[in-house]
């Protein structure tokens, strides 16, 4: 199962991603997994949170723009040779990944992948034996 | 020692140049009311008839022509001539895609090469010169008026046209070029790519540079003339009237004679259209006294200037521009380049923006900069860089191809434009000129 991922548009000036996160406190919205693209001019949030319908209408009241897409999640043992393993497995099935990053959790590290086809991708790493997340795990991890 | 390229009529005592004017504006007058129905629809308008001009006083009972006038005409309603009499057409960078074209017989081509020449020598100028032109030949008027000046006074000329500074360079250095004709702001561009290829104003055997077809302040020309060792002059001109030539400066520098025995001027209020007494700052107007193909008579140019008659240390009789002060309406002149907001607007509507923007100009290293800051559409965010990258190259594109030069654009969040009344500020002239 993918998970929507919002992205959010930041212009490239002082104070832009606080004020984000300052929206996003006040709606009690959690952020899970974040990572940012950034050019010169303008940079684009990427976030994993406990309610992705709640972050895009408050953040859109907020006057950002924000697009949501989906992710593929996928836990892996917090050890040396734990990504190249799960790297591999994209490898096989030739799948070309557009970015991805990452967060850590207690016991597993997590990885978060944007695909060109996410449902493509889905069916051929499934039966490989991972761990993917749902938006329901995001939420609890 | 003063070079004169028709020193009779440059020099030729004012009553002569008046008495000149009166004679050919009659003439002149009644020639555009036989030929041209679009103005003479304009003069039975207002109730005047060849007749009733006497005398160059009765000049403003004539009808004013404007860049509107000029659109609403295009292509052939202005024209006074048959085609097979036209040898040529110039263009402007109209507003939204439509230009202003103007038409010449071989007759309008020459009194216009005439004129350059006298620029050219008024500027020092003579057969035994190598003229650089690197204005843009094509349409603009600019590569193809100083190129004809250039050959009435016998210089070598190198018509180099725009673009490709190395070449330009390896031209001047190896040609070893006297004259450079170009914008401003190409001058202080090639000044500055040449001092960093490590050749300094001892090396370069330029003298003179004739610039135009752009503001430039005093500091600007200082600039200039220090990188490239360099006196610089200024020229005036407008394709609507015939193009660079109208107006240039002398070795007094002290404003730019108007070639007034082929053009007649006029200082008006551009509020009310009354025209004002000598001295008086306004809007310039001209008649051109002589052109056959484009006869345009009264045509406001917007610019805002204010003329002098004291006597020239230069000898020439001729009338004196000042420095336009600035537009009265919303062109930018951007690298040589007029510039209607509207321009760029039509380009974001097309690409699927709303009329969120703002044109910011500035100037770096005597070079204009165009910014141009859009409010991006929710719909076309997504979460790819490239994907937002793409659409800017997009805009910047779309924009190169309308003005003929480069703007960077940048997207904003929406809403995020100041606005001013509920309507975005549009544009930001940061230059100092």
């Amino acid at each position: 199962m993918s998970v929507q991922q919002i992205s959010v548009f930041l212009e490239n000036k002082p104070g832009m991603l606080k004020k984000m996160t300052a929206v996003l406190k006040e709606h009690d919205i959690n952020i899970r997994a974040l990572s940012v693209a950034d050019t010169k001019d303008f940079g684009i949030v990427r976030m994993l949170v406990n309610d992705v319908y709640d972050a895009t209408n408050v953040l859109n009241e907020a006057h950002f723009i924000t697009s949501l897409k989906p992710v593929l999640v996928y836990a892996i043992p917090d050890v040396t040779g734990g990504l190249d393993a799960l790297l591999e497995k994209f490898d096989e099935a030739k799948i070309n990944i557009d970015y991805m990053y990452a967060f850590a959790g207690k016991t597993s590290a997590y990885m978060i992948f944007r695909v060109n086809k996410t449902s493509e991708a889905e069916a051929k790493l499934g039966g490989k034996g991972l761990e993917s997340l749902t938006e329901e795990d995001v939420a609890k991890v | 020692m003063e070079r004169y390229f028709q020193e009779e009529i440059e020099c030729a005592p004012i009553e002569k140049i008046k008495e000149l004017q009166h004679e050919k504006l009659l003439r002149q007058v009644r020639y555009v009311w036989d030929n041209v129905p679009y103005y003479r629809s304009k003069m039975e308008e207002k109730g005047v008839r060849p007749e009733d001009v006497k005398s160059a006083e009765d000049l403003c009972k004539l009808p004013f022509l404007s860049k509107a006038d000029l659109r609403a005409a295009y292509p052939y309603g202005l024209l006074a001539v048959p085609l097979k009499d036209c040898v040529r057409i110039h263009s402007t960078s109209g507003t939204t895609g439509k230009r202003v074209i103007a038409f010449y017989t071989q007759e309008d081509i020459d009194m216009w090469n005439e004129c350059c020449a006298r620029a050219i020598m008024a500027a020092g100028g003579t057969n035994e010169d190598v003229c650089h032109i690197a204005y843009g030949y094509g349409l603009f008027t600019g590569g193809a008026g100083l190129d004809g000046g250039s050959h009435k006074v016998g210089c070598l000329t190198v018509p180099c046209s725009s673009g490709n500074t190395e070449r330009q360079v390896m031209f001047i250095m190896d040609l070893k070029a006297t004259i450079l004709g170009c914008t401003p702001s190409y001058a202080a561009y090639l000044g500055e790519s040449m001092k960093e290829m490590g050749y300094g104003p001892e090396d370069i055997p330029l003298k003179i540079g004739i610039f135009g077809a752009e503001a430039w302040s005093e500091e600007m020309r200082h600039d200039i003339e220090q990188t490239l060792g360099i006196k610089a002059y200024d020229i005036y001109g407008l394709t609507e009237i015939s193009g660079p030539g109208v107006a240039y400066e002398c070795s007094a520098q002290q404003g730019m004679h108007i070639n007034e025995d082929h053009f007649l001027v006029e200082v008006i209020d551009p509020d009310t259209g009354e025209v004002l007494p000598e001295g008086s700052q306004g809007e310039l107007v001209f008649t051109s006294l002589d052109k056959k193909a484009f006869p345009l008579l009264r045509y406001r140019t917007r610019d805002i200037c204010v003329l002098t008659r004291e006597k020239c240390s230069c000898g020439r009789t001729h009338v004196r521009m000042m420095k336009p002060k600035g537009r009265s309406d919303d062109m930018l002149i951007i690298r040589g380049v007029n510039v209607f907001p509207s321009q760029i607007e039509t380009v974001l509507l097309n690409h699927g923006y709303a009329a969120n923007y703002q044109i910011i100009i500035g100037r770096v290293n005597n070079t204009d900069t165009l910014d141009v800051k859009v409010e991006l559409m929710p719909q076309m965010f997504t979460d790819s860089v490239s994907e937002i990258d793409e659409r800017r190259r997009e805009l910047e594109n779309g924009i190169k191809n309308i003005l003929g030069i480069k703007a960077k654009v940048s997207l904003v969040a929406p809403k995020s434009i100041a606005r001013s009344e509920g309507k975005a500020v549009r544009v930001i002239d940061n230059r100092k000129i």
